[in-house]
């Protein structure tokens, strides 16, 4: 399904399970209004998300990646979000390096409660991307003929031009 | 894979914003959907009906449900899914209503976005594989944290129920803070006579083990099977033979040690029984206090006690306790009043706490039960209450409503009058909040009755003129400014999460808000369940109550934990990680991650290192998934395939969308 254009942007979210997910449950009956970007992604837990699924979610054009979890020190797994803390981290400082803009990663702590924390971080990093716009590097995807030039390319052995 | 799609309207709370008929139309063209439909609710029995019918009808092997969020409903439709036959595994649920209709106002987007939402739904459901829990034997004793009137109801009742309980209390006795009341309301029962005997059936009841100054120290393991470690304290004298004969507190020469049980209203001796009707009435040295510890020599107790009891050399002791389940009911404590310096908190003698004046209104308190204004001694005639103090203050981050302060003070008026029948009160207040049974009578009495005298507006400062406190604050129903002459001013301080709340549930694993006070798991429907498996809420450690609702909460945590070991064993969630053998290189790091020790080491019949994982100890976290550099080892029903296609669905890579 695509984006609704010129309206919305694709911004991905993975939540955990306990705080997060159920921050964002929260937001939702307490009816704190949102702007409709964000598609969440259910995680137990924030420490299950392997970085790959974000550069994943880049490389398939996604403009923005949200992630959010249980605040250090109250996670349901007692240290889960410890090691998300530290991938992610590392994720963002590597994200240039693969040409994708660190400002539409994001990652963030929201318990089960914060309702109006969780509409906060919604409008503010949708609002940035939205001011970022439409992912340059990977917007539009490759035409049936730039494919087959790329894979000649590879086939010939030069590669896919990035890496001479 | 035969998948159906129902998109629920519930009423119009999902309808409203959502086009409930083209969210399930444009499901039919999703991989696999065989059949899509929606229905006005869901949940309800003939909407459930419908779901399985139409798995009968159709041959569904998978249903995706979009509806509210599966943190609410996820096992009803999971129950309906098995009884259409199916395995309750091959279901997910698309969140349209928390996530989408509550949310948004545009219906274009947001339909837009619930299809999103039903098509990630159904991606996933694309790799589901049926799974079959594990059952594992529970252990059926009981862990109460708190022996306040909430663990203590809790207690009393998981006893009768014939489970062994044990109850761990932070002081060294038992009552908590309803132990320090003097009377209750709306009923001005006596509080110690009716706590009183629960107290003594807790030191009598066979099947409560009780550890007072005790903590928490460290808990493992999950449901069904915990081991708790408990630090015991170091108290200095030996319980065994300490027979509560109170001869030490005669002779102790430190009498001018700080009176906790009293809140500082008046002293004690550095070894003291707290008060009359502890429970275990045992002596406990205060080390802070103690001349044998500040100055090195005294030790007149240890000569005065006629069974040898004292032990200076007492040091602090760790046990181990195993249960299968706990209670948390570590209650509350009062706001700093300190933080209200306009009302010259802490600095003015005659400017107390509502439990204070508690104390002093006592029978068993420091003053027998004589109010006597701190400073002088004097009987006061003018006493002003003041209330909200931290509550109901965003300035002093107290937003809430603490509930029970409009009751208290008003007991506290009435009682005044008891006392000192020719006393006047008077009471600040912002609005007066009795919605209990009986509780907007008792105001009433105390108004119409007692003379009580209200005045709607808060106080702007307290000074002191001669011996008396002016009290200068706004009538906001009068439009005019008042000040009153107090001989004492009470400050009916609020509630707020115990002291070390944050810390214990971080132990626990279980979740709290932003003011500390712990996660029910659902604010309606499961109020004494927390999101951790075994372990339930009782009382004000929840949010701030009053004793009827903390007895209430003891007793159906009780009742929950009475239900849980009805059976003899648990069906573990089958949502666990587990290893592909054949890509396994047996490097560990899965096993150094885990953490609950939940995978162990084991080889295979080549003699190749493997790591296995223990189903019943899996939590289901899946931080070993990620860490794992073969992607052998996989969280089950959230694979990385599964989460990956999920991914994909909504940014569909370059190389398919060519």
């Amino acid at each position: 399904m695509p984006v609704y254009d010129g309206k919305e942007l694709r911004i991905i979210g993975f939540l955990c399970n306990w705080c997060s997910y159920a921050g964002a449950d929260t937001a939702g009956v307490g009816r704190f209004q949102q702007p409709t970007d964000l598609r969440i992604i259910k995680v137990p837990c924030s420490g299950r998300i392997d970085p790959l699924f974000i550069l994943k979610a880049f490389q398939g054009g996604a403009d923005g990646v949200l992630v959010s979890g249980c605040h250090p020190r109250d996670c349901h797994y007692a240290e889960g979000n410890y090691y998300a803390r530290r991938r992610l981290e590392l994720l963002k400082r590597f994200l240039p390096v693969t040409g994708i803009d660190p400002d539409r990663f994001e990652y963030t702590w929201v318990s089960a409660s914060e309702a109006p924390r969780w509409q906060h971080v919604v409008q503010t990093f949708t609002d940035r991307i939205h001011k970022l716009g439409p992912s340059p590097l990977l917007a539009a995807p490759l035409t049936d003929a730039e494919m087959a030039k790329l894979q000649s390319q590879v086939e010939a052995g030069s590669g896919c031009g990035c890496h001479k | 894979m035969r998948i159906g799609v129902f998109v629920c309207h519930c009423g119009s709370n999902i309808a409203g914003t959502v086009d409930c008929e083209k969210v399930a139309a444009a499901a039919k063209d999703f991989p696999d959907v065989v059949y899509s439909d929606d229905t006005m609710y869901a949940c309800s029995e003939p909407g459930q009906q419908g779901i399985i019918e139409a798995v009968k009808e159709h041959k569904l092997t998978g249903v995706v449900v979009a509806s509210c969020s599966p943190r609410m409903h996820e096992p009803t439709f999971r129950r309906a899914v098995e009884r259409a036959g199916l395995n309750k595994y091959m279901f997910e649920m698309a969140n349209i209503r928390e996530h989408v209709s509550w949310v948004g106002k545009d219906k274009e987007l947001n339909t837009n976005k619930a299809i999103d939402l039903v098509m990630i739904a159904a991606e996933k459901l694309r790799r589901d594989k049926p799974l079959i829990s594990k059952k594992f034997d529970i252990n059926k004793r009981v862990l109460i944290i708190g022996g306040g009137v909430a663990g203590i109801q809790a207690a009393l009742d998981c006893a009768d129920g014939g489970l062994e309980v044990v109850l761990v209390e932070k002081t060294t006795s038992i009552g908590g803070k309803m132990a320090k009341l003097d009377k209750t309301f709306p009923t001005v029962d006596c509080s110690s006579c009716v706590l009183g005997p629960k107290m003594v059936d807790v030191a009598q009841n066979p099947n409560i083990t009780l550890h007072t100054y005790s903590e928490i120290e460290e808990v493992g393991g999950y449901v069904g099977n915990f081991e708790i470690k408990v630090k015991k304290k170091a108290t200095f004298v030996d319980w065994e033979k300490c027979t509560g004969c109170g001869l030490c507190m005669e002779k102790c020469p430190s009498k001018k040690s700080f009176d906790y049980f009293n809140e500082g209203i008046g002293t004690t001796t550095a070894i003291n029984i707290p008060f009359p009707q502890a429970i275990p009435k045992k002596a406990k040295i205060d080390a802070d206090f103690c001349r044998k510890f500040t100055k090195g020599k005294c030790g007149v107790c240890a000569k005065i006690c006629p069974t040898k009891a004292i032990d200076f050399e007492m040091k602090d002791e760790i046990i181990t306790e195993n249960v299968g389940a706990i209670i948390t009911a570590t209650g509350y404590d009062l706001f700093d009043f300190k933080k209200y310096a306009e009302y010259g908190a802490g600095k003015y003698p005659d400017v107390i706490t509502s439990m204070q004046y508690e104390r002093l209104m006592s029978a068993s308190g420091p003053t027998t039960g004589h109010i006597k204004r701190p400073s002088d001694g004097k009987e006061p005639k003018n006493i002003v209450f003041i209330q909200c103090v931290g509550s109901r203050d965003k300035s002093v981050n107290r937003p809430y409503c603490s509930g029970f302060c409009c009751m208290y003070t008003a007991k506290q008026a009435i009682l005044t009058k008891d006392h000192i029948p020719d006393s006047q009160s008077y009471v600040f207040y912002m609005d007066i909040r009795s919605p209990g049974k009986s509780y907007d009578e008792f105001v009433r009495r105390g108004i119409e009755e007692y003379g009580t005298e209200y005045i709607r507006g808060r106080v702007a400062m307290v000074y002191p003129v001669g011996d008396k406190l002016i009290v200068r604050g706004a009538d906001t129903l009068a439009g005019s400014q008042v000040e009153v002459e107090a001989d004492l001013v009470v400050l009916a301080v609020g509630a707020e999460s115990a002291v070390g709340a944050p810390q214990l549930a971080e132990t626990l694993r279980i979740s709290y808000d932003t003011y500390g006070f712990y996660m029910e798991s659902h604010p309606k429907l499961k109020p004494v369940e927390t999101n951790t498996a075994g372990v339930y809420l009782a009382g004000a450690c929840q949010g701030p109550k009053d004793i009827p609702a903390s007895v209430g909460q003891g007793s159906a945590a009780a009742a929950k934990v009475l239900a849980l070991f009805s059976k003899d064993q648990l069906e573990s969630d089958p949502q666990t990680a587990l290893v592909n053998a054949a890509r396994c290189i047996g490097c560990y790091k899965c096993v150094e991650t885990c953490p609950f020790g939940a995978i162990k080491e084991i080889e295979d019949r080549f003699g190749n290192a493997k790591a296995e994982v223990i189903e019943t100890i899996c939590q289901g976290c899946g931080l070993c998934s990620v860490t794992c550099p073969q992607s052998a080892i996989q969280l089950q029903h959230f694979t990385d395939n599964q989460i990956l296609s999920e991914v994909k669905a909504l940014c569909p890579s370059m190389m398919e969308k060519s």
